[in-house]
């Protein structure tokens, strides 16, 4: 019980940091105010946040649980390729977007993709292809505190209203305190995780006894050896995972981020110190996640192994309906709220639930950045700012909070895939393919509204047929042949355990190379913007490198 | 010749994290507990810090910000 009164402490603390702590309105730029904390966020709240904001559930949960199945390739895949990609995005198109922000007013890039282009309805088709990408990003959160709360409180608070109390306090605080509320909270969050990673591998490794056997044991089973290699990742798909994080910037919540710094000097440490925290952050959560294969004496890890051990054994004479609920039963997704159940003291694993309770609740950015973007992109770009002024942007922005919340709950009841799957398959995915848009903008003058539409459109079909795909051919069993459409021996597309593989890549490869080249061969078929336009997204910039080099 | 530099090194980069020669090694375990390829990818992202260090000192896009600042500044 005494965790759970922590993470209700916890949850208190938050609510009144996000509502009352930072809550200021100006009412000369409202909607800049509300939306965008005035484009004045300082260096700590800045890197804090952005961190805690790209984290979300996957940092702790969704890499243990990950790393559970499938070993330490986990870091390899999900850390370490986004502390390359990350940093890269931000040091080169994030300071882009801010300078283009603070230049031009953009609060969102929909804003500067109508500008850059000179396109209206081509922004719409994109703001709604955004829109429907991030809102399974934002089940995440919802999906994860339900999952958190249940597990501290040993199922005493279901699933249901675990899911139903953090999408409160989220809701309630977004509503209340805009971008300015939202940013410290995470930053609030963010400090709290950071520590986190380290205080459970001490106090789990004390409690098993140390790593050091717990490592030994599953170098000596066959079943469980390649848990400490890469193995049980293909090649072709340890590539693949290199484009997910191209997502990050091209998210809206992350573009949009980019604009609240104060100066653009605040990018610097945010990129040198990024890679640092992703180390402090994964490191721990994906090793505690594998060592937990043989903590087998804890019931919570004994069920899922169970689980695993019987839709392998027995995979192919189940059915669909049967292996689905094995592959729930055997998700590790709160692997790591188990061991700290079993091993650490009540007043400390309630602290330590708290920090994971920041990382599921990073989903507020998302929920912001929604009606951030329905707000200037629908309501005020359609005329209704002018009409009803900017005073009744912010409150149909607030009323739009509202709505989201709650659809994403009941989203997020029904959803029956892992946390996990569910946002790599779709949010991810579609976003590293619009990645492109946001490089075509802004590094290439030739580029049109018409090539940008058809990798929009290229997107959204993309993603709708994995999703049809997927539900139409149920996953193998793990270990089992999965089902391929192959030509001349190769296979072209297959289903596998964990998803779809397109000439054995994740179809995140192909999508993003077809977007790249709808892109540019649209593009050089379709008439350019103005030459004004252009002058004023590039002139000044290469004016100002030729003076640089003429110094 | 920077750029050329910079995009070498960023190409190493991404080429580094293939780590095909790990693929199937667990051993030797770094602190008696840490397999080989996760030690390797804790390395790999700290060495990513060291680049851009580098980048911040030769190739910060400055001359955005100080475009702003001329705007921002009365005549």
């Amino acid at each position: 019980m005494i965790p759970a009164i922590i993470v209700f402490l916890y949850l208190a603390t938050v609510l009144y940091i996000g509502i009352f702590a930072f809550r200021r309105s100006r009412a000369d730029h409202e909607a800049e105010d509300y939306f965008l904390a005035g484009r004045s966020l300082g260096q700590v709240v800045f890197f804090l946040s952005l961190l805690g904001t790209n984290m979300t559930a996957f940092a702790i949960l969704g890499s243990s649980g990950h790393a559970f199945a499938n070993g330490i390739v986990t870091f390899g895949l999900m850390a370490s390729s986004s502390a390359l990609i990350i940093p890269l995005s931000l040091f080169f198109i994030g300071t882009r977007v801010w300078a283009l922000g603070k230049r031009h007013g953009f609060m969102t890039s929909v804003q500067m993709f109508r500008d850059r282009w000179e396109c209206s309805h081509i922004g719409t088709v994109i703001f709604l292809v955004q829109a429907a990408l991030l809102v399974p990003y934002i089940i995440i959160g919802v999906m994860g505190g339900g999952t958190t709360l249940a597990a501290i409180t040993g199922g005493r608070i279901p699933y249901w209203m675990g899911g139903a109390l953090v999408a409160l306090v989220i809701m309630s605080y977004v509503f209340f305190g805009g971008m300015r509320g939202t940013s410290w909270v995470n930053t609030f969050q963010t400090a709290l995780f950071l520590i986190f990673g380290l205080v459970a591998l001490v106090v789990i490794g004390t409690g098993i006894g140390g790593f050091r056997s717990v490592v030994e044991s599953l170098e000596s089973s066959p079943a469980t050896k390649s848990l400490l290699t890469l193995e049980r990742t293909s090649p072709l798909f340890f590539i693949s995972y290199m484009f997910i994080p191209l997502s990050s910037i091209a998210f809206p919540h992350i573009t949009i981020f980019c604009l609240t710094a104060k100066r653009m000097s605040q990018f610097k440490k945010t990129v040198l110190l990024y890679p640092i925290c992703m180390v402090a952050i994964w490191l721990p959560a994906v090793f505690l996640g594998v060592a937990a294969n043989k903590i087998a004496d804890v019931p919570g890890i004994e069920q899922k192994l169970e689980a695993r051990q019987r839709l392998a054994a027995e995979g192919p004479t189940l059915s669909a309906a049967e292996r689905d609920d094995l592959r729930r039963k055997s998700a590790g997704d709160d692997v790591l709220l188990i061991l700290l159940g079993a091993y650490a003291p009540a007043w400390l694993a309630g602290i330590l639930a708290a920090g994971i309770m920041a990382v599921v609740m990073a989903s507020d950015s998302q929920i912001l950045a929604l009606s951030t973007m329905f707000t200037e992109d629908i309501f005020a770009y359609y005329g209704g700012k002018e009409k009803f002024g900017e005073h009744l942007q912010v409150q149909t922005g607030r009323v739009f909070i509202i709505l989201l919340t709650i659809a994403a709950y009941v989203i997020a009841l029904r959803a029956p895939e892992t946390i996990f799957s569910l946002a790599v398959q779709y949010a991810f995915s579609g976003y590293a393919a619009l990645m492109p848009l946001l490089v075509a903008a802004l590094f290439w003058r030739r580029s049109t509204k018409w090539g940008a539409l058809a990798a929009t459109l290229w997107v959204a079909l993309a993603v709708i047929g994995v999703a049809i795909f997927q539900a139409a051919v149920p996953a193998p069993a793990p270990g089992q042949p999965a089902w391929s459409w192959s030509v001349a021996g190769v296979d072209v597309l297959s289903r596998t355990p964990g998803g779809t593989a397109v000439l054995g890549f994740m179809p995140v490869v192909p999508m993003v190379i077809v977007s790249v080249g709808l892109i540019i061969t649209v593009s050089l078929v379709t008439k350019k913007p103005t030459e004004d336009t252009i002058a004023r997204y590039f002139s000044v910039v290469r004016n100002a490198e030729c003076g640089a080099r003429n110094k | 010749m920077k750029k050329l530099l910079l995009s070498l090194a960023i190409i190493a980069l991404v080429v580094l994290h293939q780590d095909f020669w790990n693929w199937r090694s667990a051993r030797p375990f770094i602190l008696g507990f840490l397999p080989i390829g996760l030690f390797y990818h804790a390395c790999y992202t700290l060495s990513i810090s060291v680049l851009m260090w580098i980048m911040i000192r030769h190739f910060w896009p400055s001359h955005l910000e100080e475009e702003i600042e001329m705007e921002d500044t009365p005549d």
